[in-house]
């Protein structure tokens, strides 16, 4: 075999394996969105041949029967409120903390540096039962500070925080001192306008893990007002007269803020996980 | 030189200024309801009647000890853990190697395997508990077995396969995300040494065996460590797709806690509960900590 006949094969496998791996990878969310679109009798014929996979006789009305029966606009909205608000409080409260760790000299910085790190592997699953007692005694139950305070300041974030800090030239910041700014006036004036990235990355982290937030949420919310839509496409899931096109329709449709976010910010995502995986 | 020392002054007042917020929240909402934990592990709280509480000093380890739904909870996240650790662990490594590549178009399937990561494990779990009905004329992995002209299985419905569906899901879920951090360190191995490899004349195998693995030895450990941890705090899938069942099959110690705590209102025991599986997360990630550090 001659150099370009191997790479033609080699082509051929790779674009043929893959393809044929992946659409057996991303079957079930083809099925899920064909079903979304088909009429409950034809979502369960043909189970046994490929056009399971083909939205045959497609229309939005499942779509139309989901946000008639819930109000799905508000649960949607609901967790993008409160998952922003997570974001915004972290990414001031972690950035500061993380700055300070990275470039004051002050009493107990070791001590606090070790504290953040060894909280950083802390399952907060086994603290929720006296968490929920101290929300439940804040009056914090069924109330957005309840969702959002506990989860503000994060130990992983200010980490990434302090170590993208880290490399920020020491000489940046005494040419902003010698011009007359205190260290607080160069960490707004100087740092964050420079510290994108990082932002950015903690950003979309923050959001795919508080989007999917749902043990918390189960606890804390009770009522439908301020639903999550993790839990409302949950009890949707359960909720009578149970047909499966709908249920697919909202499955769907709670995907697409994520769906969203991803593409817009995903080049940091990648970065986000890979400098994790990596610095270790 | 007095200058100096206003400039030390204020740097010490932003020190603290900055601090302060996140000190405060950590302080109020991880370490007290930690410590909390340990302080209610000994009492017989009940969040009904918290006027009640009384110290019971070792009586709830006790009765841990001999609490056959414990054990089963503690054998459930194990045996979840030790079989989709390595599972998801090799089926991302396998992925990232099959896009590892500069071809063009190869983003679409990069795309495609993290797919399953954009929808959310509430979503997943509920497909999936779709997908898995026993029926082979409505559970779409039924009447494909029923075509390929293999026995129909009950998935969710037998306590013997209903936990080996959820980890087979879970791993079909989460696979992305460990791939993208092994493409990650696979594009920071030197194209040099595959070259180098390769003069030698090692195929395609022998450069995977000696020059891959070595060189993602400790991007391995990390993933493997992050997807541990990940697998002991398994709740969603339970709680969403088989509430702990059948037979107790698929009943995991943070589902333990939960049932216990909130359901049954045993709270300080829920919380006995919760202090043991906090020992073994911590356990398991001070001594993987170590394992990496090792080298």
């Amino acid at each position: 075999m001659t150099y370009k006949q191997r790479t033609f094969l080699g082509n051929i496998l790779f674009y043929v394996g893959n393809t044929v791996i992946a659409l057996i990878f991303v079957s079930p969310l083809i099925w899920m969105i064909s079903a979304s679109l088909k009429p409950e009798a034809e979502i369960f014929k043909n189970m046994n041949t490929l056009s399971t996979f083909l939205p045959t006789g497609a229309s939005v009305s499942n779509y139309l029967e989901v946000f008639s029966r819930i109000n799905m606009w508000k649960f949607i909205g609901n967790s993008l409120f409160y998952v922003f608000v997570i974001i915004v409080l972290d990414l001031i409260v972690n950035s500061l903390c993380g700055y300070a760790l990275a470039k004051f000299r002050f009493k107990g910085k070791n001590a606090l540096l070790t504290l953040v790190i060894s909280l950083m592997v802390f399952p907060m699953e086994a603290i929720m039962l006296p968490l929920y007692v101290e929300v439940a005694n804040l009056g914090w139950v069924n109330q957005w500070a309840g969702l959002i305070i506990p989860f503000v300041a994060k130990c992983f974030s200010i980490y990434m925080f302090r170590q993208f800090f880290l490399d920020i030239p020491n000489d940046l910041l005494e040419a902003a001192s010698i011009d007359g700014c205190g260290p607080v006036k160069s960490f707004f004036r100087v740092v964050v306008p420079i510290s994108g990235t990082v932002y950015a990355t903690i950003f979309i982290l923050d959001f795919v893990a508080h989007w999917n937030d749902f043990m918390w949420p189960l606890l804390v919310v009770t009522g439908e007002e301020k639903r999550t839509i993790q839990l409302a496409i949950q009890t949707f899931f359960g909720s009578k007269p149970i047909n499966y096109g709908p249920i697919m329709a909202s499955l769907t449709i709670s995907a697409i803020p994520m769906l969203i976010m991803f593409i817009a910010l995903q080049k940091y995502y990648v970065e986000g996980i890979a400098s994790t995986g990596i610095k270790g | 030189m007095k200058a100096n020392g206003i400039k030390r002054k204020s740097e010490i007042k932003a020190a603290y200024l900055f601090v302060i917020p996140a000190l405060i929240l950590l302080i109020a909402f991880l370490i007290l309801p930690a410590l909390s934990t340990v302080r209610y592990a000994f009492t017989n709280y009940n969040i009904m009647r918290p006027d009640k509480i009384k110290f019971v000093g070792f009586e709830n380890f006790i009765k841990l000890f001999s609490d056959k739904s414990f054990w089963q909870a503690v054998k459930n996240t194990f045996y979840f853990t030790v079989i989709v650790v390595p599972f998801q662990c090799i089926l991302a490594l396998g992925l990232a190697l099959l896009i590892s590549s500069r071809r063009r178009g190869v983003s679409i399937f990069r795309a495609a395997y993290f797919s399953p990561q954009v929808t959310s494990m509430v979503v997943v779990a509920i497909l999936w508990t779709v997908l898995y009905n026993p029926n082979p004329d409505t559970g779409l992995l039924n009447a494909f077995l029923k075509s390929i002209g293999m026995d129909t299985c009950q998935f969710l419905n037998s306590p013997d396969t209903a936990m080996n569906s959820i980890i087979f899901m879970s791993a079909w879920q989460a696979a992305g995300y460990q791939m993208m951090i092994f493409l990650a360190g696979l594009q920071g191995i030197p194209g040099e040494q595959y070259e180098a490899a390769s003069i030698d004349g090692a195929g395609k195998f022998k450069q995977f065996i000696y020059v891959t693995l070595p060189g993602l030895k400790n991007v391995i450990k990390y993933v493997v460590m992050i997807t541990m941890i990940q697998a002991m705090k398994l709740f969603t899938q339970p709680y969403v797709m088989t509430k702990g069942g059948p037979q107790n099959s698929t009943r995991t110690l943070v589902y333990y806690i939960y049932e216990q705590g909130f359901q049954k209102r045993h709270f300080g025991y829920a919380c006995t509960v919760a202090a043991v599986f906090f020992v073994i997360v911590i356990v398991m990630s001070l001594s993987m900590k170590k394992i990496i550090k090792a080298d």
